[in-house]
C-alpha cells in the first residue's frame, strides 16, 4: 500500500518534468478536452435532469405539514444538487465513465509496448500521457456547472408538471438564504476531485503488468480507488470548509 | 559498436542475466537467441535503458552508459531506434503519422520536410498506398515494414529488434528480415536482434550470442553455428528434424 502511495506521488512529480514539445501538447489537449470532457456532457446532462427531478419530487411528497413552506422544495433541491450531487455525485459516476476510459488507453497503451516505444525515443511517457488528461479535466467544474443547472431544472420542471408545487414558490425556494460560498465550496472540491480523477487511473493504467485481461482488472481497481478517495476527500474538505 | 561487460540483473531471487560480456558490431546484424525465459529481451532492455542493471557495463561506441550524463543519455537515445515484437504503433495515428511521430517530437524541420523524408523512409521499406491508412487496417507484415520505417527515420546509429518477424509467415518473416540486414549494411547501424527464428540465425546471423539462462553460453556466426560441437547450441538450434538435415548436408560437403 505504502509503495503505491509513493509511486503514486512520484508519478505526479513526473507530469511536470521533462515537457513534451508545446505544439504537440496542445493537440493532445485537445483530443482529451474532447474525450474526457465533452464526451461526458449528454451523461452528465441526462442524470443531472433526472436526478434533480427525483430529488425535488421526493421532497415534496415527505412535506405533510402544511406549515411547512411549498417554497421547500426548491431550497432542498437546490442545497442537495449545489452541495453534493453535482461535485460529488456526478464526480464519481465520472470515475466510472472518465476513469475506466483513462486506465483502460493508457493500460492498453502498456500491453502493447506503446509506452516504452514512447520511452525509446527518450519521451517523458507520463508528461506525454498524463499531462493532457489534467489540464482537459480541469474542465471539469464547467461540467459540473451545466450539472447543477440541469438538475436545479430537472427538479423544477418535475415539481411543476407533477403538481406539487407552483413555479413561483420553487423559484423563491432556490433564492432562499442562498450563500455563495455553497458554490465556492461546490468548486474547490470539483477542482480536487477532477486531480484525482486524471490522476489515480492513470496510475492504475500505467503501471499495470499483463495482458488484456488485465487491463479490465486494473480499470476496475481504478474505478473503486477513485471513488473512495473522492468521498474521503469529499468528507475532509467539508470538514474543513464548511464546519 | 557496443559492448557489454559482466552485465548482471536479477528480479528477485531468480537471476536473469549473469554476467554476461560481448560485443555487438557496427555495420553487422547481431543476433542474440535463446530459449523462452533466458533473458534476451532483459538484455535488449538494459540496452535501451528501460532496466537498469544491477551490475556490469554497457558501452556505446566506448561511452559507458552508467556514467553518462542526462543530456548524454537523451541524445543517445535520439540515435537508438527499436522494432517490438508487436510493433507497438500508436493506434490512433496513421501509418504516416506514426513514422512522422519521432521528427515531431524529437526535430525542428517543419511539417513539409518531415512528409518528404518520412514518404521517402515508407517507399524504401516498400510500403505502398498505406500513408493514410491506419496500423490496424494494415496487415502483420506491414505494421513490421511501418516499424522499421519509425526505427530508421531518424537515421539511427543504433537498432533494436525484439524478434520482428514472430506472427509472420516464412516468406514474409524473410523479407522483413532482409529488409532489416539491408538497411543495416545500408546505414552502417548497430543492429541486435532478439530471435528464436531459426531461419533468421541462418539468413541474417553475421554475429549470434547464444544466452542460456542468463549466461553467455556460446558466440560465433552462421557458419560457426554448423561447426559447434556445444551441445546447449545444437539442441536448441538443431532441434527440428529440417535443421538435422540441413546440418549434416553441410557437414557432409
Amino acid at each position: 500500500m505504502l509503495k503505491h502511495i509513493g509511486q503514486y506521488f512520484l508519478m505526479i512529480r513526473m507530469i511536470f518534468i521533462k515537457p513534451t514539445k508545446g505544439k504537440i501538447m496542445r493537440k493532445l489537449i485537445f483530443k482529451d478536452i474532447h474525450d474526457l470532457i465533452i464526451g461526458s456532457l449528454w451523461i452528465v446532462g441526462f442524470l443531472s435532469f433526472f436526478v434533480g427531478g427525483v430529488v425535488s419530487i421526493q421532497t415534496a411528497l415527505n412535506i405533510e405539514n402544511p406549515l411547512i413552506p411549498k417554497n421547500l422544495v426548491g431550497f432542498a433541491t437546490r442545497q442537495s444538487v449545489i452541495l453534493e450531487f453535482a461535485p460529488t455525485f456526478m464526480s464519481i459516476i465520472l470515475a466510472g465513465k472518465v476513469g475506466s476510459f483513462i486506465t483502460s488507453s493508457i493500460g492498453t497503451m502498456r500491453v502493447t509496448e506503446q509506452i516504452d516505444a514512447l520511452e525509446v525515443m527518450g519521451i517523458n511517457s507520463i508528461n506525454y500521457l498524463v499531462f493532457p488528461k489534467l489540464i482537459a479535466m480541469m474542465l471539469l467544474p464547467f461540467v459540473i456547472n451545466l450539472s447543477m443547472f440541469l438538475g436545479i431544472f430537472g427538479g423544477w420542471a418535475a415539481t411543476i408538471y407533477g403538481g406539487f408545487s407552483s413555479s413561483a414558490d420553487f423559484i423563491e425556494g432556490i433564492q432562499l438564504d442562498f450563500r455563495p460560498f455553497h458554490v465556492v465550496y461546490a468548486f474547490i472540491k470539483t477542482f480536487l476531485f477532477a486531480m484525482i480523477l486524471a490522476t489515480i487511473p492513470s496510475y492504475h493504467g500505467y503501471y499495470m503488468k499483463g495482458g488484456a485481461l488485465e487491463v479490465g482488472k486494473a480499470s476496475t481497481v481504478a474505478f473503486v480507488w477513485t471513488s473512495v478517495v473522492i468521498i474521503v476527500v469529499n468528507y475532509f474538505v467539508t470538514q474543513v470548509l464548511l464546519a | 559498436m557496443i559492448q557489454i561487460e559482466q552485465l548482471s540483473k536479477s528480479f528477485d531471487a531468480n537471476c536473469v542475466l549473469d554476467k554476461v560480456s560481448t560485443t555487438f558490431e557496427q555495420g553487422k546484424t547481431n543476433l542474440v537467441i535463446g530459449q523462452s525465459g533466458s533473458g534476451k529481451t532483459v538484455l535488449l532492455k538494459c540496452l535501451l535503458g528501460l532496466i537498469a542493471p544491477d551490475s556490469g557495463e554497457i558501452r556505446f561506441h566506448n561511452n559507458a552508459f552508467s556514467t553518462m550524463k542526462d543530456e548524454e543519455k537523451r541524445i543517445l537515445r535520439r540515435e537508438i531506434g527499436m522494432v517490438f515484437q508487436g510493433s507497438a504503433l500508436f493506434d490512433s495515428m496513421s501509418v504516416l503519422d506514426n513514422v512522422m511521430f519521432p521528427m515531431r517530437l524529437l526535430t525542428d524541420l517543419n511539417e513539409a520536410e518531415m512528409r518528404d523524408h518520412a514518404e521517402k523512409v515508407i517507399q524504401r521499406v516498400n510500403l505502398v498506398d498505406a500513408n493514410n491508412k491506419l496500423p490496424a487496417e494494415i496487415s502483420g507484415g506491414m505494421q513490421k515494414r511501418v516499424a522499421i520505417a519509425r526505427a530508421v527515420v531518424m537515421r539511427p546509429k543504433y537498432l533494436f529488434c525484439d524478434e520482428p518477424n514472430s506472427g509472420l509467415d516464412p516468406k514474409t518473416a524473410m523479407v522483413i528480415d532482409n529488409l532489416i540486414q539491408e538497411l543495416t549494411h545500408e546505414f552502417n547501424i548497430t543492429t541486435v536482434i532478439n530471435s528464436h527464428d531459426m531461419n533468421s540465425v541462418m539468413e541474417i546471423g553475421e554475429t549470434i550470442l547464444f544466452l542460456k539462462d542468463g549466461k553467455k553460453e556460446w558466440r560465433g556466426t552462421k557458419d560457426d553455428i554448423f561447426k559447434t560441437d556445444n551441445n546447449a547450441v545444437t539442441d536448441f538450434v538443431y532441434s527440428s528434424e529440417l535443421f538435422k538435415k540441413v546440418r549434416k548436408l553441410y557437414l557432409d560437403q
